[in-house]
């Protein structure tokens, strides 16, 4: 295991919830709001945990661990994800299957719990997330997957870490496209608009929010803290191809953390600027983000 | 070779006692459960010795033309044997309670005859090394399966399931009968050993795609498999969607060794079948209400994962990759041990859930897990290994298979990398939709309220069937865990598909998979972390019991919950041009609407649109020469007596 890596892994849980409030805090300028303070997540966070919990009596042990076992795989997902030229804690060939698979564990627990409560509105949110999810997995996996001949490497560490201004020069559109569909798997795995509404208020149009309806206290603090980690582990892969590293390590650091903010601001653009899909529309945008990573490989081939 | 003959002896020695022993169920059931558990065991010895290293060969002399009774177990063999006796011992002590509530209506000695032929004669088919050996052990097995499905004889479906099966099987029979001729070729006897180098190499790939495929269950041959795989009991249909359609994986295997280097075109094409395969399975699992015609969809789309893994492998083969060998033969070899653990696991979930309500309709129940908690817990962990999540072993072979793949984008040549890139993103989607499946499938049959009075009456079925199903969740966590370990014991089987050591590839992915045990060990330790700080954190705190939130609705009812049905709606009605879901609706209509329904079913697209339509044009065909039957023996006797002439006279001319 890489120590140095480690920085990563704390920096991440304490930093991640900031990008929350750097969303919100886009979105509201741009609706001419003040908006929440910045640290609102934070704030958020430490007064759930500080709640007693309600629960169904529909519910078992499922119910209680969905929010526990999503937080631990998200958290280890964030050992494979390295920042900057420095390699993360667990680098090995393949990592990035693993990380996809933890990302899965995730989510196939949100979705059971969801269930246990034997509510249709939490039904209907598990549906619509295993569907949508199951249809970002390929450009995840494809899009990834253009690095490796760029690279040279299969591990995530080995493949961002390959990336240069020169890897930019020479294969800079198919980077762009497997950044591209990269980033709808980022929206669509942080239940972000287009796909989904964060802010929705109506548990019929909801997919994300309407899973975790029936947690409270310190299950949904881990739930938040679990999405807000979320964000930024896909976050920092996409900021890892777009802004390659080696000009030093205090450099590297301000440049990676600078893109996550440009990233969060980024999503709160784009939140702010564009309508929300129809549901029956979203396999199309990503299918359409399946094709980007399937050009972007078709790109590295020729 | 002394333990396997006496583990076979004792199969066969204690079905015939439990056949003759039928008059009294407990007897039958002593005998047969008794038997295929000790010869099982033996076997299982046996076999592990074998993949140790401890290479064995029978030969004994048959009076059958180009026969000869010619046994062997090396790796390769001893592999797939692992499974075979493995889930057979398992399949015994669960069927021995299982079995039990059909005494009043049945015989018990017929299944437990029909059981223990059928694990034998599928240990004699993988050790076989002689062609007429290897096709009459080929048939036992398919004729006690046959049996075996058909058990529950007076029902409808399960009487056409069967016939289904009966000719499907026949037809892939004639196919490897065709290919073991062609492979025989010019030989003395139809040895393995004796085969000489097959000249149309490609046409026998090809027979033996179709012939084992059938078996394996590859799309579009699978159709025989939705239908007798349900039917059978549930410790049958285990053992038939575990291991008996990994013959077909071992058959083609088998062959492979004896066809040379294979060109690319194999590669591909076991690749296409293993995508078509795959994503079609699950997609049609996801169609499904019934528990275990769902299962048996999935096996469709297990098979074809393995037929990814072989097909990376046989890439690696055609372009000269070593690591592409490994990662796809281990992968692929490693994923018929995992589905063999997680399907036979599952399957014996729906077993008990049938056994306590009654009904395998997943719409019909709903609750089970609090009052089945080690089935439910079990089959929650089958779920989720066979929905490919770490850290559980369905996530180690397709993370091989991935890594395999992976490799072959990597390496840069087309040939190679559209292939491999089909595979990664045809592997992402399968993953991706089995996680949809199973939780519909566990969220909908354990979790919620019970939907219907049986449901709400469910019992946890007794010892002998909850010990199985808690060794196999072992040995799924198990597998995940010590993976690195477990993939060592495939080197021998590896070294017999390719022409070179796979010692530096295999370590390469042992390191791999041991870097992925580090993860599973953080993954641990925080969930406990985790679950320590939200107990910590809610004691003394207030924790109250309520409803589930509603919308302020004042009476909540369980026919309210989300349905499989409505579960899967989004994903079916997405790829309905495939499924072709038939709806039945009967709308509510007027001021006071009293009843309303809506059904839906999704026939086999295969079924329907290729085997029925050419089914019906061979009957229409021979119904033309119908006049040739009729039920007259001495025209009959004729008939072969002018055949004979005719042959005769061939022959002299």
């Amino acid at each position: 295991m890489n120590i140095a890596g480690l920085v990563h892994v704390v920096g991440a849980l304490i930093f991640a919830p900031f990008l929350l409030g750097l969303i919100n805090r886009t979105k509201a300028i741009f609706a001419g709001r003040t908006g929440p303070p910045l640290f609102q997540a934070y704030f958020d966070l430490l007064k759930l945990l500080r709640k007693g919990a309600v629960y169904s009596r529909t519910t078992t042990w499922v119910f209680r661990a969905g929010p526990v076992v999503s937080l631990a795989a998200i958290v280890t997902s964030l050992f494979l994800v390295p920042f900057g030229a420095q390699p993360a804690p667990l680098e090995f060939e393949g990592d990035l299957i693993l990380f996809a698979g933890l990302l899965a564990l995730a989510r196939f627990f949100t979705v059971i719990a969801a269930l246990d409560t034997g509510s249709s509105f939490e039904g209907m949110g598990a549906s619509r997330e295993v569907q949508f999810s199951a249809l970002a997995e390929p450009p995840l996996l494809l899009g990834l997957a253009t690095l490796a001949p760029l690279t040279g490497s299969l591990s995530l560490s080995g493949m961002l870490a390959g990336i240069s201004g020169g890897t930019w020069l020479r294969a800079g559109p198919a980077l762009a496209l497997a950044c591209a569909a990269l980033l709808v798997v980022f929206l669509t795995e942080n239940a972000r608009i287009p796909v989904d509404d964060p802010n929705t208020h109506l548990e019929l149009t909801m997919i994300h929010e309407v899973m975790v309806l029936d947690h409270g206290g310190p299950d949904l603090a881990f739930i938040f803290y679990g999405a807000a980690l979320k964000l930024w582990v896909l976050g920092a892969v996409l900021i890892g191809i777009l802004a390659p590293p080696q000009t030093g390590l205090f450099w590297d650091a301000t440049l990676r953390l600078s893109g996550m903010a440009a990233l969060a601001v980024l999503t709160g653009i784009i939140e702010s600027t564009t309508a929300r899909l129809r549901l029956v529309h979203v396999p199309q945008f990503l299918a359409g983000a399946g094709v980007l990573s399937v050009l972007a490989l078709l790109l590295v081939l020729r | 070779m002394i333990l396997f003959l006496a583990a076979a002896a004792i199969l066969c020695a204690g079905g015939l006692s439990a056949l003759v022993a039928s008059r009294s169920a407990r007897v039958a059931s002593c005998l047969g459960a008794g038997s295929a558990i000790v010869g099982c065991v033996l076997g299982f010895i046996a076999a592990a010795r074998a993949l140790a290293g401890h290479t064995e060969f029978l030969r004994l002399a048959w009076d059958v033309p180009y026969g000869s009774f010619n046994l062997g177990l090396d790796p390769l063999s001893a592999f797939f044997l692992l499974p075979v006796f493995g889930l057979g011992a398992l399949g015994a002590v669960y069927g021995s309670r299982y079995l039990l509530a059909f005494r009043e209506k049945k015989s018990l000695g017929p299944p437990w005859f029909f059981y223990n032929l059928l694990v034998a004669a599928m240990a004699l088919v993988v050790a076989a090394r002689n062609g007429v050996l290897f096709l009459v052990a080929w048939e036992a097995m398919s004729l006690a399966s046959f049996f075996l499905v058909t058990f529950e004889n007076e029902r409808e479906d399960v009487r056409e399931a069967g016939w289904t099966y009966l000719v499907a099987a026949h037809l892939g029979n004639a196919f490897l009968l065709a290919l073991f001729l062609l492979l025989g070729n010019g030989a003395d006897s139809l040895d393995f050993d004796q085969f000489p180098h097959p000249a149309k190499s490609g046409v026998l790939f090809l027979l033996a795609l179709v012939g084992f495929g059938t078996k394996a269950g590859f799309m579009p041959l699978h159709v025989w498999l939705p239908e007798a795989h349900p039917a059978a009991p549930s410790h049958v249909s285990a053992l038939m969607s575990g291991v008996m359609i990994k013959t077909g994986i071992y058959g083609l295997l088998r062959t492979l060794t004896f066809l040379g280097d294979p060109p690319p075109w194999w590669g591909w094409t076991l690749i296409a079948i293993g995508i078509t395969s795959g994503v079609l399975g699950v997609l049609f699992a996801l169609a499904q209400h019934d528990l275990k015609r769902l299962l048996a969809y999935h096996s469709v789309e297990n098979i074809g994962i393995i037929a990814l893994g072989l097909g990376i492998g046989l890439l690696g083969l055609s372009y000269g990759s070593p690591a592409l060998v490994v990662l796809g033969f281990a992968g692929g070899l490693l994923h018929v041990i995992n589905h063999a653990m997680f399907k036979g696991l599952l399957f014996l979930g729906a077993g008990a859930v049938v056994h306590a309500t009654g009904t395998r309709e997943i719409d019909r129940l709903g609750g089970l897990l609090k009052k089945m908690p080690l089935t439910g817990f079990t089959f929650l962990v089958g779920a989720a290994a066979i929905a490919g999540l770490p850290p559980l072993n369905g996530f180690v072979s397709e993370f091989l298979i991935f890594l395999g793949a992976y490799r072959g984008v990597a390496a840069k040549g087309a040939g190679l990398i559209v292939p491999a890139a089909a595979a990664i993103s045809g592997l992402a989607l399968i993953g991706g939709l089995a996680v949809a499946c199973f939780t519909k499938a566990f969220g909908v049959v354990f979790l919620g309220e019970p939907r219907t009075e049986d449901a709400a009456r469910a019992k946890e079925p007794g010892l002998a069937m909850r010990i199985p199903m808690a060794l196999l969740a072992a040995g799924c966590f198990g597998i995940g865990i010590l993976s690195p370990w477990a993939i060592s014991f495939l080197g021998g089987v590896i070294g017999i598909l390719a022409p070179f050591d796979p010692g530096v590839a295999l370590s390469n992915a042992s390191r791999s998979l041991s870097s992925f045990t580090t993860g599973a060990a953080v993954l641990a330790v925080l969930i406990g972390l985790f679950a320590a700080l939200r107990r910590a954190l809610l004691a003394g705190r207030s924790v109250e019991a309520a409803v589930t939130w509603d919308c302020g609705y004042a009476r909540p009812a369980a026919s309210m919950q989300y349905t499989a049905s409505s579960f899967a709606q989004p994903l079916t009605d997405l790829f309905g041009l495939l499924l072709r879901t038939a709806r039945h609706v009967a709308p509510p209509s007027g001021l006071f609407p009293s009843h309303a329904s809506l059904a839906t079913e999704t026939p086999d697209l295969c079924r329907e649109q290729v085997f029925q339509p050419v089914f019906r044009s061979v009957d229409w065909g021979l119904s033309k020469v119908r006049w040739l039957q009729t039920g007259h023996v001495h025209l009959y006797v004729l008939y072969i007596a002018l055949t004979l002439v005719v042959l005769l006279a061939w022959e002299i001319a």
